[in-house]
């Protein structure tokens, strides 16, 4: 992409000056620069709302404002589990935009994966007692799961998109049931560690009171360790495939997948890596997410939903449109809830359209 | 390919196959030995849900556009009659006569297969089904989470068929009349549509996009079009199905309904518009029958299975193993195979 965009250009004075390209930082700290250069009004536009966005976070809302959009509290935790859904979010659709962008996979059991996922971690936590191993059995089982679903059978019918997408639906429908079976239809609640439990208090004024006393935001710790784990996950997933030479080969396998595997790579290992990963992430987002909500049958279609919409918002095959989507889908549904819910589904839907009409390949996608 | 052979081989008025006329003459008279049961859970049933996968289809087969909202399309003439004609739960109930509701239903359903398809159609081949299935989902949520409409999660019951010429059309004969006739209808439509020039461009824009724009066709607008026509489908079927329902609820357009729907186009075959029909009945069969065989709750993981096998051995469907099957036993007999390529 980065040559194309410099093909582009190619008299453009910004692009040959040189010095600026000697790393990726650089790189995007010009784009950014070239952003505003092209779109100074929509820069400003940005940049303003941003600017009124921190103020109404940070800001004692005067009488006039709690008026029309309600108590500051409501207004702020929205907003932060939105971020924290969003992180949720991203964890899961990570994974499915990152299988979908180096193998034109679109695996419509990644749902089922998630569920999978929180299940088996709840097993092993419950055995063990302890939730990180849950943790890591999620992570771990759905991992080999995925690795055996592409050797068994993607491999089977590779370039035959379709088939491989109705397969996926097929084991969605199958491993649904089974799940019903082995673990009915009860609701399960993980036990997380003492410490993530509890309320942290924001250094973020909600009210004053009369009294003058300052009232300070409380928030639950675990949703904050959700976007912290999100973010991790989200730097750690960059700097793999940016950083490292295994990433490099994902990164060359999304661009041109037969090059790849001409120069000498073994296509085959790089796909079953990429499952395991991209797998391994929703087993992993099914414990995080079932300890902030709950693990029932449905999540799993919940779950496919929010990852073909963050990924169809976002762009598909691109992790920072996921993350990008995830927090569009995240702080809208929650925004939908709390303001208008009967509609909230609507807004995530018009954003998606929105998307679809302006930017078919959605926000970061290649066309 | 076959499926133009199918219907374009012949291209004069049909020589009607015998085991055509065969089959026909069963539908026509099939209530006349069937008991109720079988006439309307298993026949009738059949030929609603296979309509609507018709639309499916048509899509799919012609367009090449996998399209899950099918199904969602369907639940909105659904609800459209709960809502605009009359229900027994006190919510909406405009009380419209039966025939305005049921066409405004119908169009109202194709409408919003055309909107679909113009949300969808500018993203090709895979992206279809998500963008689809997207829809179809967030329609499920959104019927769950709105009261002041569609009531919520409870949904709509008591839509009755009008008594007309002195007939209640619930009535099993009846109704199996009706659905034969509505599918009737609309297979033929297909068939003949596949063969007018919307038909046949419409299928040479499956094959190839880019060359068709570059001819001067207005490729969206075609796909638009088809996803319209499939609307009314869907539409039609959709009434058909709130009245053998009698009721309507989020959980008549939920995803495993939305995935069964693509489940019975894709067993019975996408060549041949007979596909959608022939997969409905294995469908209806094997939700009635598999009770005897396995414990009634799982008969998701048996549909699952059955999707599985299919897709993975006979990619186009039963049509397509038994397309083969006559294929192999015509080499046999050192006959020229002339059902195989049609170009």
């Amino acid at each position: 992409m980065d040559i194309a965009f410099y093909a582009a250009w190619p008299s453009d004075p910004g692009v040959l000056a040189g010095p600026v390209f000697r790393n990726r930082v650089g790189w995007r700290r010009d784009l950014l620069r070239r952003f505003i250069e092209r779109h100074t009004f929509w820069a400003i536009v940005i940049l303003i709302s941003a600017g009124i966005f921190l103020w109404m976070i940070f800001a004692v809302w005067p009488d006039w404002m709690i008026s029309t959009l309600g108590r500051k509290k409501t207004f702020v935790n929205t907003f932060l589990n939105g971020l924290t859904l969003a992180g949720l979010y991203f964890l899961v659709a990570s994974g499915f935009t990152l299988v979908f962008g180096l193998m034109r996979n679109v695996n419509l059991a990644h749902g089922s994966m998630y569920l999978l996922g929180a299940y088996i971690g709840y097993e092993a936590a419950e055995v063990s007692g302890n939730w990180f191993v849950g943790l890591g059995a999620a992570f771990i089982a759905i991992a080999i799961t995925g690795i055996l679903l592409q050797v068994l059978v993607f491999r089977r019918m590779e370039g035959d998109d379709l088939r491989q997408t109705l397969v996926t639906i097929g084991v969605s429908i199958v491993a649904a049931d089974l799940m019903l079976a082995t673990w009915s239809g009860t609701t399960y609640q993980f036990a997380p560690p003492e410490w993530l439990f509890g309320a942290a208090e924001l250094p973020i004024i909600s009210t004053i009171r009369s009294s003058g006393q300052e009232v300070f935001l409380k928030y639950p710790i675990y949703r904050l360790a959700v976007l912290a784990v999100a973010i991790a996950v989200g730097i750690a997933l960059w700097l793999f495939l940016n950083r490292t030479r295994v990433g490099m080969m994902i990164r060359a396998g999304v661009n041109d997948r037969d090059m790849l595997a001409a120069s000498g790579v073994n296509v085959q290992v790089v796909f079953a890596l990429v499952f395991a990963i991209g797998a391994g992430l929703a087993g992993f987002a099914g414990v995080i997410g079932g300890t902030a909500l709950s693990i029932a049958p449905g999540e799993d279609i919940r779950y496919l939903l929010a990852s073909l919409v963050v990924v169809i918002v976002g762009g598909m095959g691109s992790v920072p449109g996921a993350a990008i989507g995830a927090l569009l889908i995240g702080l809208a549904e929650q925004f939908g809830l709390a303001y208008f819910p009967t509609y909230g589904v609507v807004l995530t839907f018009v954003i998606m359209v929105v998307v679809l009409a302006v930017r078919p390949q959605g926000i970061m996608g290649s066309s | 390919m076959a499926d133009l052979s199918l219907i374009a081989g012949k291209n004069r008025l049909p020589t009607i196959h015998p085991a055509a006329a065969l089959v026909a003459v069963f539908l026509l008279f099939y209530p006349a030995f069937a008991s109720n049961f079988f006439v309307f859970q298993i026949g009738a049933y059949s030929l609603v849900l296979g309509t609507i996968a018709l639309s499916l289809m048509m899509l799919a087969g012609y367009g090449g556009m996998v399209s899950l909202s099918q199904l969602t399309v369907a639940g909105l003439a659904g609800y459209l009659m709960a809502i605009l004609g009359d229900n027994s739960v006190g919510v909406m109930g405009l009380g419209w006569p039966w025939w305005l509701t049921a066409l405004t239903a119908i169009f109202a359903a194709s409408v919003f297969s055309a909107l679909i398809g113009a949300i969808s159609v500018r993203t090709e081949g895979i992206y279809t089904i998500m963008i689809t299935l997207a829809i179809a989902v967030a329609f499920f949520y959104f019927v769950r989470q709105n009261y002041v409409i569609f009531n919520g999660f409870t949904g709509y019951a008591g839509v009755e068929p009008p008594v007309l010429f002195g007939v209640y059309w619930r009535n099993p004969t009846p109704f199996y009349y009706l659905s034969l006739a509505v599918a009737a209808f609309f297979f033929f439509a297909v068939l003949y549509g596949a063969r007018s020039t919307f038909g046949l461009s419409l299928q040479a824009i499956r094959d190839n996009p880019r060359r068709m724009r570059a001819i001067g066709y207005d490729v969206t607008l075609h796909r638009i079009f088809a996803y319209w026509l499939a609307g009314l489908i869907a539409g039609t079927a959709g009434v058909l199905m709130v009245w053998f329902n009698g009721r309507i609820s989020p959980g008549s357009v939920g995803v495993d309904v939305v995935i069964d729907i693509l489940v019975i186009a894709v067993v019975g075959g996408m060549r041949h518009p007979i596909g959608p029909f022939i997969g409905a009945l294995a469908f209806v069969l094997l939700e009635n029958f598999a009770i005897d065989l396995i414990d009634r709750e799982r008969f998701n993981t048996v549909i699952g299975l059955a999707f599985l096998l299919v897709v993975l051995f006979s990619p186009d469907g039963l049509l397509g193993l038994w397309m083969r099957m006559k294929d192999a036993l015509m080499l046999k007999r050192r006959t020229p195979s002339d059902s195989g390529g049609g170009q």
